[in-house]
């Protein structure tokens, strides 16, 4: 129905765009971009992880609708800023506030990148722990229950015992988990996983055998889904708690308190506004929110469907809104 | 103890004169470990800087060679154009073959960009392509080997790994010929100056030693992100070894075949092209075959800065825990290696045997069956395609996978065997690793660089001394002594393990034909299965640390030890051991007393390797969470910075060049002591 109608008014303004909508229609039956904005693929980044994705294919497919021509380029979270730069990629569709945030705001300050706002979900990342742990550490999930030595060895190994295991993740991904513990005085050790994905193999191999752990989790993803568990609480984060030692139960230390939660941004080359003014208002308008995301990514993850197929559902099941996005 | 005896009175008789020359060693060898002892117990609180580099005295390399590269990428110039401006040249000059290998196996050939891109031609079918490869195979090597290569293959379309194996092997089409005619040429430059070879041969060590993350930033910055940067970053690791095996073939080249080149007035380009190059071509083939090998050595890493294929898949399936698509997909990049190692070899032992070239007679289908065939077979199945689909593309009910079945195996290994992995584990951590960590990790910088120093003067004399030195030495300059060290306790513990296992495997296959052809089934998957592949059940099984990290390690590097030892042994001569067997030594002292000791050049020359091939691994080996200078160069990656990186990876490199020159001077001392020289 849509494309019908753009077709009628394009028909209005002249006979040379019906011949070029007609042609496209024929070939790619999809209506065409509009004319200021460049003929060129818009080139998407794609990560490895599922919900990124979802995301990004969600976007790509909305842009096709719209009559773009839309690439997807395979490139590492934090190394694809290189090419953001130069405009040999276009749009990253999820820059974590969590993890990303200071690759992004020094790719930002050249004034070659541009912060395309929030994507509608919320990262969170914190200290988790699998529900069958609440009996052998009763405080849970209050922070100061980690303190107690009991609790600690509940989460011990061989190599760290007496003190609690806590596994980090990738040193690459920061955090100040080793800070945390020194600042709250939690009698843990912190044990950097290289990988998301070695991570997420020692929470299903604890899971399977019911044994003690204490993770890194972060969502959206599959794992807070498929395993029962909970969120450490510890004191909320603030601002100032990461910049200012006096803040917080401990005085003379930053970090004495939970990681931050915050937006996953859009990032984009600056050049994008410019040469596709059409698909730039549409990467804008892009939202999806948590538990729709938690939602897409069981259904690939867990469920086994291909990405592709979970997508195209999505774009079946929501028109009304992603037609919204690219509305002129 | 019998044996002992049985040669003893021999053994002084033969080595009798280097015996006073051993002793003065001793005492030497004596007084250089005193001295590193006396710093190490007591240096501690007097000379503090021996142990902990002082920050003051760092050289600031990291910082230099980020402004040097911000420099090149912004404002370098040739005048008329920028340095970015011609590595982007020649990106786009790369690029042109491999949309063409891409559109002809993958893609199709497509009119326009991107999304709105329309078909014109649909690529080669799935068929098409089998029968293809099948037919090479009964070209090179006869029906045995098209078996295999189109087994290789059916293997890709039946386990729904079509798509991205085309996408991989377009890659290879590209990367493989470019790298052998770079290290061809560089080789024979080499050949014809020897200057340049000396210029050549450290640039070589480094190309091979650096970890392949610690040039990918730059590499993206200059050749742009996507494929071509994938096959440049490909090029670079590949190549070395082409080169040298060009340089070194051209050398053996017999002076009999030079002369006559001489006689019949060959100019030097002739010289080169007619006469030297052909006659070496079958340890050219050699060089061809490594570089195939390492180029999908590279499909992981490659995936990571936009190549895509099976080591996207790889990744993708195993982030999240799907053990059995991550296990189909590193398969499906093993049928690849298996399936163009196989037909590289048999056109290498085509190319030199002799009388198969320069058939003239015959019309043009007598002399040109197979292109004939393969071109109709494309034809055929081409117009088939569009009418019936499932011949252009190999059907999805038809599929196989192993579904679940692999992360089933695991979990059940997981829930009934942890705790006995778990108690071998702690034993090994406890009692092995933790205490040899800490005991590298004591050790002055200084103490360890002049024991470094001592040892290459008394190998190779006083260059080698300085050379090793001045790199050791350059380590802790820069700042990396610390990482340094956790590296050397994790190769090395791996190394000592990997020899232990391989040399006895090694020992058991060289005399039994059929054990060996299933070892080397066993080392060659070893070899090109990503590692990531067994990496994460291990983290399953062992949790994140040291002994996973370890684990992974042995596995790669195990391969040289074994074959290296193979090779050694049945090299030795025959009419050696016919005349310990006549002497009437046991098996026993016939392996202990000859083989080993006469393949011992060869055993250390697989030592070298199996420390070359730990040390690659270190970069993989940083994903489950070491502390080593893997993982300096890999979050320097993420955080796209060039010089902390290129410094982590240098020190990577000087380990590597510093336990090299050891061991191949100790190696030659050792062949000229047996007289094998």
């Amino acid at each position: 129905m849509h494309s019908r109608s753009r077709f009628n008014s394009r028909m209005a303004r002249s006979v040379f765009s019906v011949l070029a909508v007609s042609a496209a229609m024929f070939l790619s039956s999809g209506p065409q971009a509009r004319a200021e904005d460049s003929t060129d693929p818009i080139k998407l980044t794609l990560h490895d992880w599922t919900g990124q994705l979802i995301t990004t294919h969600i976007m790509g497919e909305v842009l096709k609708k719209a009559g773009y021509s839309v690439d997807y380029v395979q490139a590492d979270y934090l190394a694809q800023f290189a090419g953001l730069e130069t405009g040999d990629l276009d749009v990253a569709m999820e820059m974590w506030e969590t993890t990303g945030r200071d690759a992004m705001d020094a790719a930002v300050a050249t004034g070659k990148v541009e912060n395309l706002g929030e994507n509608g979900m919320q990262a969170i990342e914190e200290w988790w722990y699998p529900d069958y742990m609440t009996e052998k550490c009763p405080g849970l999930p209050n922070w100061e229950a980690l303190k107690d030595p009991k609790c600690a060895e509940a989460f011990a190994t061989a190599e760290t015992y007496p003190k609690g295991r806590y596994l980090g993740g990738p040193v690459t991904w920061g955090g100040f988990d080793d800070e945390r513990v020194e600042a709250l005085g939690l009698p843990f050790e912190v044990v950097h996983a290289g990988t998301d994905a070695a991570l997420f193999a020692e929470l299903e191999s604890a899971y399977e055998r019911k044994a003690p752990i204490l993770l890194w989790i972060y969502a959206p993803h599959w794992a807070p889904v498929k395993f029962k568990g909970h969120w450490i609480e510890f004191p909320k984060y603030e601002k100032a708690c990461y910049t200012d030692p006096s803040w917080g139960i401990n005085p003379d230390a930053l970090y004495d308190c939970a990681k931050p939660r915050g937006p996953i941004w859009k990032v984009g080359w600056s050049g994008v506004k410019d040469k596709w003014p059409g698909a730039y208002k549409a990467i804008k308008a892009f939202r999806l929110d948590n538990d729709e995301m938690g939602q897409l990514i069981v259904k690939a993850d867990l469920e086994g469907q291909k990405v592709d197929d979970v997508v195209a559902e999505w774009m079946a099941a929501n028109e009304a809104r992603w037609s919204e996005w690219i509305k002129k | 103890m019998s044996a002992r005896s049985h040669f003893q009175p021999l053994a002084p008789a033969r080595e009798g004169s280097p015996s006073r020359g051993n002793s003065a060693s001793l005492i030497a060898w004596g007084v250089a470990i005193a001295a590193f002892l006396l710093l190490w117990r007591f240096g501690a609180e007097a000379l503090k800087w021996t142990f902990d580099y002082p920050k003051s005295w760092q050289i600031p390399l990291a910082r230099w060679i980020g402004d040097a590269m911000k420099w090149l990428v912004n404002q370098a110039s040739f005048g008329l154009f920028t340095f970015t401006d011609l590595t982007r040249f020649i990106a786009s000059i790369i690029d042109l073959p491999y949309k063409l290998a891409l559109s002809l196996l993958s893609t199709g050939f497509l009119s326009g960009q991107g999304s709105s891109a329309v078909q014109i031609l649909p690529p080669l079918s799935w068929i098409a392509v089998i029968a293809i490869v099948t037919m090479m195979g009964l070209h090179a090597g006869g029906r045995r080997l098209a078996l295999i290569v189109g087994l290789c293959f059916g293997f890709l379309a039946v386990f729904g790994q079509w798509q991205s194996a085309m996408v991989t092997l377009a890659s290879i089409l590209v990367a493989v010929p470019l790298s052998v005619v770079a290290g061809l040429l560089l080789g024979i430059a080499a050949y014809r100056w020897p200057r340049f070879e000396k210029a050549l041969t450290p640039v070589l060590d480094l190309m091979q030693t650096i970890p392949v993350f610690a040039y990918l930033v730059p590499i993206l910055f200059l050749f742009g992100f996507g494929p071509t940067a994938a096959v440049v970053a490909t090029l670079i690791y590949a190549m070395p070894p082409m080169t040298r095996i060009s340089t070194l073939s051209l050398h053996s080249v017999p002076s009999e075949i030079h002369d006559l080149g001489k006689m019949i007035g060959c100019t030097r380009r002739q010289m080169t092209w007619r006469v030297l190059v052909p006659s070496a071509k079958d340890s050219l083939m050699v060089g061809v075959n490594q570089v195939i090998m390492l180029s999908l050595n590279m499909v992981i890493i490659a995936s990571m800065i936009g190549a895509g294929g099976l080591g996207f898949d790889v990744l993708a399936a195993l982030r999240r825990l799907d053990i059995g698509a991550g296990l189909e997909s590193g398969l499906a990049i093993v049928a690849l290696a298996v399936a163009l190692d196989r037909l590289s070899q048999a056109y290498a032992e085509r190319a030199g045997a002799p009388g198969t070239t320069g058939i003239v007679g015959g019309s043009f289908v007598a002399r040109n069956p197979y292109t004939l065939a393969a071109l109709a077979i494309v034809l055929l199945t081409g117009l088939a395609g569009l009418a019936l689909p499932f011949v252009q593309t190999y059907p999805e009910s038809l599929r196989l996978s192993t579904g679940s079945f692999w992360s089933n195996v695991v979990a059940w290994i997981n829930v009934n065997f942890f705790d006995t992995f778990e108690a071998i584990k702690n034993a090994v951590l406890l009692n092995v690793l933790v205490p040899f960590k800490r005991f590298l990790g004591g050790l002055p910088w200084l103490g360890v660089t002049g024991l470094l120093a001592f040892a290459g003067y008394r190998l190779g004399g006083i260059r080698l001394a300085l050379v090793v030195s001045i790199l050791a030495f350059l380590i802790a300059a820069t700042g990396q002594w610390e990482k340094a060290t956790i590296t050397v306790y994790l190769c090395g513990i791996s190394v000592m393990l990997a020899m232990l296992i391989g040399i006895p495997i090694g020992i058991l296959a060289a005399e039994r034909e059929r054990l060996w052809s299933w070892v080397r089934v066993i080392i060659d998957t070893l070899q090109t299965l990503p590692s990531f592949v067994y990496l994460m059940p291990a983290v399953m099984l062992f949790r994140v640390g040291d002994f996973t990290a370890m684990i992974a390690v042995v596995a790669y590097s195990i391969v040289p030890a074994i074959r290296y030892t193979v090779h050694g042994l049945t090299k030795v001569d025959p009419r050696l051991i016919e005349a310990g067997r006549a002497m009437g030594c046991t098996p026993w002292q016939i392996l202990t007393k000859i083989k080993l000791k006469l393949a011992l050049p060869e055993i250390m020359l697989g030592l070298n390797q199996t420390i070359m091939f730990a040390l690659s691994m270190l970069v993989i080996t940083a994903l489950v969470g070491t502390r080593d200078l893997g993982q300096e160069v890999y979050i320097a990656l993420t955080k796209a910075d060039t010089g902390r990186g290129l410094v982590a990876g240098l020190a990577v490199a000087f380990i590597a060049i510093i336990a090299d020159r050891l061991i191949s001077a100790g190696a030659a001392r050792t062949k000229a002591r047996l007289g094998l020289a």
